[in-house]
């Protein structure tokens, strides 16, 4: 069978109508599609079991939510996270992260702990696929001349300078002033660098106590009696703790325990005491604690946008700083996903190098990296635990409760 | 010297008296064993790590406190050494020493790995109201939970110097382990009494891990530290001697305090190794050993 086919002017004139439709019906859609959920993979790399896994886990909900917060802040972005477990071993962290690039990851976050995430930040380094720290203040991660690594947390100089000046306020407002204090520190690579810091920094910064002893101690240790008896035995007026979960927890069970009551137990920017796991274990013992540290800022739109999201997928856990910077991680990634408008790291690297973030959830400027990938615009606050709740009490302009110091004794009656 | 730095030093001797009391207890079931049967048991801190999740599974499961289940723990602990050394060591009583080592090495990786399996890597304590208690005593200041564990290990060790001392089977053990093949020449069932003091031995560190739970918390890894533990305090003290278990448990318990005190806290594991060394040197059948054991 045969046909005639012949083109007239209104043939001819539909064809071109359904051509230029066919071509030209996705062009608005173009840019979205290009965004669609799987287009940008995220390795996050935490901690989530091991001696940090309360932590790494805190940290893992702020990236849960972060989909979900990015569509309620109209941010036009997907990300594809996909976890990995470093179980609080650097060697893992290394394994983990050759594994996710292995597996086609275009960015990886992490990883909460200095060791790990040096160890995260060589493999991102020889591979050149990014890596945005979520938490981690060893100096060197952003001092070593890495082209594709940045920070969105403070070094340990920052932490220290930050929250030893929140401590002068402190005895400013309370009119009390410890005369003598005792450092005591994991030995890992973060308790090193903050307390390499401490010396360095102390005498420049011209504070009021005099350090009267440094005891230093293992990560894994399972007992911190002789340790808290020897800090005891110097008599000093304040405890700094720069610790973690689990030794936190053990260094307020000995001084209950040996009835060693310091003016204050205050720390020069470390984690441990406002920790959900802490203050629900340690319950009236976690109180009058306080932590100088980064923390959410309340008045920021996106926070309380992560508040209620976290709020809504996890009841019963809190929101802390872990999952507030690892929840601007994913937010890094995604505005530099959104300025590359490609997954090439060299694209995505030179997007991260420009990153302005001015709208995001942790106190302190713009999120911006510096030459070597640092973003310095990042504030401590004074976080005192209060009522079993980690409560802002400095700066004052940001304070949701009247501090409270000295610390009251164990068995205060104000500790119920 | 000052009255706060000897009163310092009393706090810490006290703290390493109790903790050394437990670590004398878990070390007691090692030298038991090594004295009747000749054999060192390389699975012994596993053993140990085993009696602390069994002890932490009945607080976090059944709300048990691990002091009331310590009974039942040992009971558990004894039925299943002597079912181990009838079943599986026995048959290596007389060989080489290189293949006791290699199947004790064997069970201990299975027992790390079925509690990484059961309970994951993550640090499991029991959480009581005990574990802020303190006592006062004079000056001092003693920990509830230790006092408590150590007033427990105390009382086990004289059930078990009881046993040893008063009852038959105790005698005849202890004749076993002195002259084997007189036992056998008098008719003593010799195979059963080394399962039994195994099953006695396993009881003792089952029931020391019930103690230690209420002290530190417990991972699978730990399992390495307390097996290396218990060596170093029973080659202080004397493989094979009951008094020297105790006396090694109580010597590296306060050494380790006092160094934590004196020299640096994180030193204190290398004070206890540098007193091994000594011990090799000047005394190697160790404080309360009988020279060639």
């Amino acid at each position: 069978m045969t046909g005639r086919f012949t083109y007239t002017r209104r043939r001819l004139g539909k064809a071109a109508l359904a051509g230029a439709a066919l071509v030209g019906a996705p062009l608005p859609l173009r840019h979205a599609a290009a965004q669609a959920p799987g287009n940008l993979k995220v390795a996050l790399l935490l901690p989530t079991s091991g001696l940090q896994a309360q932590i790494g886990q805190a940290c893992r909900r702020g990236a849960d939510v972060a989909n979900e917060v990015f569509a309620d802040m109209k941010l036009p972005v997907k990300l594809d996270i996909v976890n990995y477990d470093t179980e609080t071993k650097p060697d893992v962290a290394r394994t983990q992260a050759e594994k996710a690039i292995d597996a086609g990851a275009h960015m990886l976050v992490g990883a909460f702990d200095s060791g790990q995430t040096i160890a995260i930040a060589q493999v991102a380094e020889q591979r050149g696929i990014p890596l945005v720290v979520n938490i981690a203040a060893a100096p060197q991660i952003t001092e070593q001349g890495y082209k594709f690594v940045v920070r969105n947390f403070p070094t340990a100089p920052m932490l220290i300078t930050g929250a030893l000046a929140l401590h002068k306020e402190i005895f400013k407002v309370s009119g009390k002033t410890p005369k003598t204090a005792v450092l005591m520190s994991v030995n890992d690579t973060f308790g090193t660098a903050m307390v390499n810091g401490i010396k360095a920094l102390f005498p420049k910064l011209e504070m009021p106590y005099e350090i009267v002893d440094t005891i230093t101690y293992d990560p894994a240790a399972k007992d911190l009696s002789v340790e808290i008896g020897k800090a005891k035995a110097t008599k000093a007026e304040m405890l700094m703790p720069v610790c973690r979960l689990n030794d936190a927890k053990l260094l307020i069970q000995e001084m209950v325990k040996q009835r060693w009551e310091p003016m204050a137990v205050m720390n020069p920017g470390a984690p441990g005491l406002y920790e959900q796991d802490f203050l629900k274990t340690m319950g009236k013992y976690s109180d009058f604690l306080i932590s100088n540290v980064p923390w959410l800022d309340p008045k920021s739109a996106m926070t309380q946008a992560l508040e209620k999201r976290h709020l809504a997928k996890f009841p019963n856990d809190q929101l802390d700083l872990n999952g507030g910077f690892t929840f601007e991680a994913m937010l890094v990634a995604a505005q530099a996903w959104l300025t590359a408008k490609s997954t090439k790291a060299d694209a995505l690297m030179e997007a991260l190098r420009k990153t302005k973030i001015d709208q995001h959830v942790m106190i302190g400027g713009a999120i911006q990296f510096d030459a070597k990938g640092q973003n310095v615009n990042i504030k401590a606050a004074a976080v005192e635990n209060l009522k079993r709740k980690p409560t802002v009490v400095m700066p004052l302009d940001a304070a949701a409760a009247p501090l409270v110091f000295p610390m009251p004794g164990w068995n205060d009656k104000r500790r119920t | 010297m000052t009255a706060d730095f000897f009163l310092s030093l009393a706090q810490a001797i006290a703290k390493g008296l109790l903790t050394g009391m437990v670590y004398g207890l878990m070390a007691l079931g090692l030298s038991v064993v090594f004295g009747v049967m000749r054999i060192v048991n390389f699975a012994h801190g596993e053993m140990m790590v085993v009696g602390m999740y069994l002890a932490w599974m009945g607080f976090e499961y059944l709300q048990v406190s691990p002091m009331l289940s310590l009974p039942l723990i040992a009971i558990l602990f004894f039925a299943a050494g002597y079912a181990l050394q009838r079943g599986l060591i026995s048959p290596f009583i007389n060989r080489p020493e290189h293949q006791q080592f290699l199947l004790l090495l064997a069970i201990a990786i299975l027992l790390v790995n079925a509690c990484l399996a059961i309970a994951g890597p993550d640090l499991r304590g029991v959480q009581m109201e005990a574990q802020f208690e303190s006592y006062e005593l004079g000056p001092l200041v003693l920990d509830a939970v230790r006092l408590h564990a150590a007033l427990t290990a105390i009382a086990i060790a004289g059930l078990l110097w009881l046993f040893f001392t008063r009852t038959r089977t105790g005698k005849s053990i202890r004749a076993a382990a002195d002259n084997h093949t007189g036992a056998l020449v008098v008719g003593l069932d010799v195979r059963r009494l080394y399962a039994f003091t195994f099953g006695v031995g396993a009881a003792c560190v089952g029931a020391a891990g019930a103690l230690m739970i209420t002290i530190i918390p417990v991972s699978p890894f730990l399992a390495v530290e307390y097996t290396l533990l218990a060596f170093v305090i029973v080659i202080v003290g004397g493989l094979g001697s009951m008094t020297g278990a105790l006396a090694g448990g109580l010597l590296i318990g306060v050494s380790e305090a006092v160094a934590g005190l004196l020299l640096q806290p994180s030193l204190k594991s290398m004070f206890s190794f540098g007193l091994l060394i000594l011990v090799l040197l000047l005394r190697p059948q160790g404080l309360f050993g009988k020279a060639g054991s």
